[in-house]
């Protein structure tokens, strides 16, 4: 009988389950919390509804004039409501709050994507270049980190198998990562409201073995595709970037090379990092924030280069801010499949947003 | 000056057994230009009963629709018409007015021992604005719908909509106003017109609700309604606020709204915590427990709840370190609620508990607003936060809070003071068949959304993957149920008007000055202004003699 009951346990959870496929590689911590906190809830809940009912029956009223007893206090009650709600709140808050903090911070050898919203599709990027639109095929147990901006409205990069969610916002970058475990094909979805076919706004990551990865990327790829590096050079040049931005500073713009990463002073008295979202703004808004002694010459390239443009150009400027950096600090060995990719080598970023975490230590600290 | 002006107005017929705040006169102008606040709160009631219903008939054709996997129903467009007009029906022009401006309007000012609120014109100028507020919405309604989400997320409001949400913005700012002078209106009348030995601490629990929820009011609705002004002013004159392209910022628009919405989710659930208080202990006839734990706990929930907004945006990129904030804040509002909790359980010991209808709906609260508050913990806890947010999960846990929360006590309250009310009882056997019916209906509904939420369901999908149909079709059936069960209080509370028995002055044999005038209440309310002690006093000789009397004549409770 109970071995009947055993065998036919994961039979019905096949038809009922009660979480997602787990596929990466916080989907078990993330259920053990979630878990804990339902097992807690519905204790407390069963509890009082015990409770309350236990007062309706036993202590009803048996005679129509019938009043309840006088007033009480009882201090050693009010203390336990107080302390033991706020117990558990603090002990599930400190859990949590670890977390997410892995949750939020990339290892320092995710393989970088670029990913872009737009009513109703994704469009994904490739270290290579290579682009996939509402489906996205990644390695197995690998750190992927995937950089994202919409075109339009803000949506959200949401892969319940993972569980991860991440709002793709209008001109900003957000970035999300996850390393898969289980090879697969899991839902994508859009998780935030974005018009009218928001829920057709999905896809499929499909998670591969690397080996299987490697020749899925070689068979796709055409080998005369540009990587986004070069693209981004080449856009560099035909922009004209390169009459201010030389290879060392001058007077009417500071080199690139070794920016990425570093902290950097602001003519405001601020130090900020940068990282992809001032390169990204930088380009947009020059004078946001403008580097301490530099004068605000340089004219916006808001509305002419797309975001996939902007994507290739940050990519250039991030493989010019490796140059030195990796020569002052020697990075630790990529443990990444190799690609193949020129932009491989500064994959050894930690700090997903810029300038609200604590610096990252492996920056080239060339200063402002 | 007004009470000079009402008691020389028409008098009642001959043979009409006292004149009321009802019978004095039944012209349409005596009604629509009262200044009696037992008038406009049923000017109120009729309102927002006609608003519920309405986002009642949105949610019917959400559930319907998500019967089947595919969107098949009606097209993407009209179903996201249909969850933003009920969000924002329901939110905006049911939930936040509704027991504020129809018990708070109503007995309010009995519960003080007085007249009337402070600013009685002002009151009806309320109801006007709400009104006004409200036919916006219905315009934007009718001329083509709205489909950005009750939330008016920027950029997709402000730039890229092709739907009403100028009509609908600039309704739901005019009802802000409404809320404002509302919560204006009672703050003065709790400061100035409590009866002689009324206390700050001999205040019912449910003034102490009203207190907290227009403090939220006057402070919050300012912010939300310049927010609203600001999406009209991007999207009708093209200013840069929220809009990337023009340089502002679309996640500031998310701060704006959420630093009202997040406390106007308090300005719906404090009030009807403010009514089970009274309600539990009325039918538990024992004083209520641990009442200034209780007191002050709605005014901790009201400070707190203006410092947990950015828990709705965890997911938006913002830095860890605000995040931890905002995430360990929400958690202490575990504490107040739960205080709330236990102190409600805690009055019932001891207590001669009578299963009446209001009883029933308000321990149906405590059982569902318990679930909802648990979850609203889990939501704020940061390391599951990303994979529950937007899924049904949030769904589930919001519904839980404001329909098993907030409209368990507003049906509460409407069957705890419909006697008082109307001067009519309606028939016990009928409203306790629909509150057992919105109990078990609303967790047949609501129950499996959680499941669905953990599975990846995302929220606002018109079409969904097959593998989530059966908890769906659960929770559709469940709504089907649960709508059967909100009719029928109109069907037998308009009964009880025409052919319900002559409600006592008390009822429910309840302390609280609101029973010792009569049912209907006269237009002055009192005779004398009441002196009081102890507002939930079973001990009181009168209340004792009285009840005494009650039972040797055999009366027992509606």
């Amino acid at each position: 009988m109970i071995d009947n009951i055993k065998n036919a346990m994961p039979q019905l959870f096949e038809y009922l389950p009660l979480h997602p496929e787990q596929a990466s590689s916080v989907s078990l911590p993330v259920d053990i919390l979630y878990f804990v906190w339902m097992a807690l809830s519905l204790f407390f809940s069963l509890l009082i509804a015990a409770a309350a009912i236990f007062m309706m029956v036993h202590y009803r009223r048996r005679a129509p004039g019938q009043v309840g007893a006088p007033e009480t206090h009882a201090p050693v009650v009010e203390a336990l409501s107080i302390t033991i709600p706020f117990a558990i709140a603090m002990a599930m808050f400190v859990w949590g709050a670890k977390l997410y903090v892995d949750l939020r911070r990339p290892p320092e050898n995710a393989v970088e994507y670029f990913a872009f919203g737009k009513q109703w599709m994704w469009k994904f990027q490739h270290p290579n270049g290579l682009r996939q639109i509402n489906h996205l095929t990644v390695p197995r147990d690998t750190p992927i980190r995937i950089t994202m901006t919409s075109e339009d409205v803000i949506h959200s990069f949401f892969v319940p198998a993972f569980r991860v969610k991440q709002d793709v916002v209008p001109g900003r970058y957000t970035t999300v990562w996850f390393t898969a475990t289980e090879t697969g094909e899991y839902h994508l979805f859009c998780a935030e409201y974005c018009g009218t076919e928001h829920s057709l706004m999905k896809g499929t990551v499909t998670v591969l073995e690397r080996e299987e990865y490697e020749a899925w990327l070689r068979r796709e790829s055409d080998p005369a595709t540009a990587t986004p590096a070069s693209t981004g050079e080449e856009l560099f040049t035909s922009l004209a970037c390169v009459t201010c931005h030389e290879e060392s500073d001058t007077t009417r713009g500071p080199a690139l090379h070794g920016l990425f990463g570093s902290e950097i002073r602001l003519a405001s008295g601020a130090t900020i990092e940068a990282d992809e979202s001032y390169l990204r703004q930088s380009i947009l808004e020059p004078m946001a924030d403008i580097r301490a002694g530099y004068q605000p010459l340089m004219p916006t390239f808001a509305g002419q280069v797309s975001e996939q443009q902007l994507a290739d150009l940050v990519r250039y400027l991030k493989t010019l801010g490796a140059q030195r950096a990796s020569v002052e600090h020697p990075r630790p060995e990529n443990a990444t499949p190799q690609h193949g990719s020129p932009d491989r080598v500064e994959e050894t970023r930690s700090e997903p947003t810029r300038g609200r975490q604590a610096p990252a230590p492996a920056a080239g600290a060339s200063g402002g | 000056m007004s009470t000079a002006s009402r008691a020389s107005s028409a008098m009642p017929p001959a043979r009409r057994p006292a004149e009321n705040y009802i019978n004095r006169d039944w012209s349409l102008r005596s009604w629509l230009l009262t200044v009696d606040h037992k008038r406009i709160a049923i000017l109120y009631l009729i309102s927002v009963t006609v608003f519920f219903f309405i986002g009642g008939l949105f949610a019917m054709m959400i559930r319907l629709e998500l019967l089947t996997p595919q969107g098949d129903l009606m097209t993407s467009d009209t179903y996201n018409r249909m969850f933003t007009q009920h969000g924002v029906v329901m939110i905006f022009f049911f939930l936040i007015p509704s027991i504020p401006a129809v018990f708070g309007n109503f007995v309010l000012p009995l519960m003080l021992g007085t007249i009337d609120v402070a600013f009685p014109r002002l009151n009806l100028a309320s109801w006007y604005i709400y009104s006004i507020g409200g036919l916006f919405t219905l315009a934007a309604v009718l001329l083509g719908g709205i489909d950005t989400g009750w939330t008016f997320y920027s950029p997709l409001s402000t730039v890229f909509s092709n739907s009403n949400v100028f009509l609908a913005a600039i309704g739901v700012f005019i009802n802000g106003f409404s809320s404002i002078l509302t919560g204006l209106n009672f703050l003065v009348t709790i400061h100035r017109m409590r009866a002689p030995g009324l206390t700050w601490f001999r205040l019912p629990l449910f003034v102490w609700a009203m207190y907290a929820t227009s403090l939220i009011n006057v402070l919050g609705t300012p912010v939300v309604a310049i927010t609203l002004l600001l999406v009209v002013l991007e999207r009708v004159f093209g200013l840069g606020i929220f809009d990337p392209t023009l340089g502002g910022d679309p996640i500031l628009f998310q701060h704006l709204f959420w630093f009202y919405s997040h406390p106007a989710v308090y300005i719906m659930i404090l009030p009807s915590m403010g009514v089970i208080s009274e309600v539990i202990s009325a039918f538990s006839r024992r004083h209520v427990f641990g009442y200034r734990f209780i007191a002050f706990s709605s005014l901790g929930i009201a400070v707190l709840g203006f410092l947990v907004w950015a828990h709705h945006m965890f997911t938006t990129g913002m830095s860890v370190y605000a995040a931890t904030v905002f995430s360990s804040l929400t958690m202490l509002i575990a504490v107040p609620t739960a205080v709330k909790v236990v102190n409600w359980i805690v009055t019932m010991y001891k207590g001669s508990v009578a299963i009446e209808t209001p009883m029933l709906f308000a321990v149906g609260f405590i059982g569902l607003f318990t679930i909802g508050g648990l979850t609203g913990l889990m939501l704020a806890t940061l390391g599951i936060n990303p994979h529950l947010h937007d899924t049904y999960f949030v769904v589930a846990h919001f519904h839980f809070v404001m329909v098993g929360g907030a409209i368990m006590g507003f049906m509460a309250a409407l069957h705890y003071w419909w006697p008082k009310i109307s001067g009519h009882v309606y028939p016990g056997r009928w409203s306790k068949t629909s509150a057992v019916m919105i109990f078990a209906g609303f967790i047949l509904t609501f129950f499996p959304q959680f499941i669905l939420g953990y599975l990846g369901m995302p929220r606002r999908y018109h079409a969904y993957p097959e593998e989530f149909q059966a908890l769906n079709v659960l929770s559709t059936a469940g709504a089907s149920i649960l709508g059967l069960g909100y009719l029928l209080p109109a069907i037998y509370l308009t009964w009880s008007l025409v052919d319900g028995k002559r409600a006592p002055a008390n009822p429910w044999g309840a302390a609280g000055l609101e029973w010792q005038c009569p049912s209907p209440p006269p237009v002055h309310n009192f005779d004398h202004p009441p002196v009081v002690t102890d507002v939930y006093d079973y001990g009181d000789e009168h209340l004792l003699a009285a009840l005494a009397t009650r039972a040797a004549k055999g009366v027992s409770v509606g």
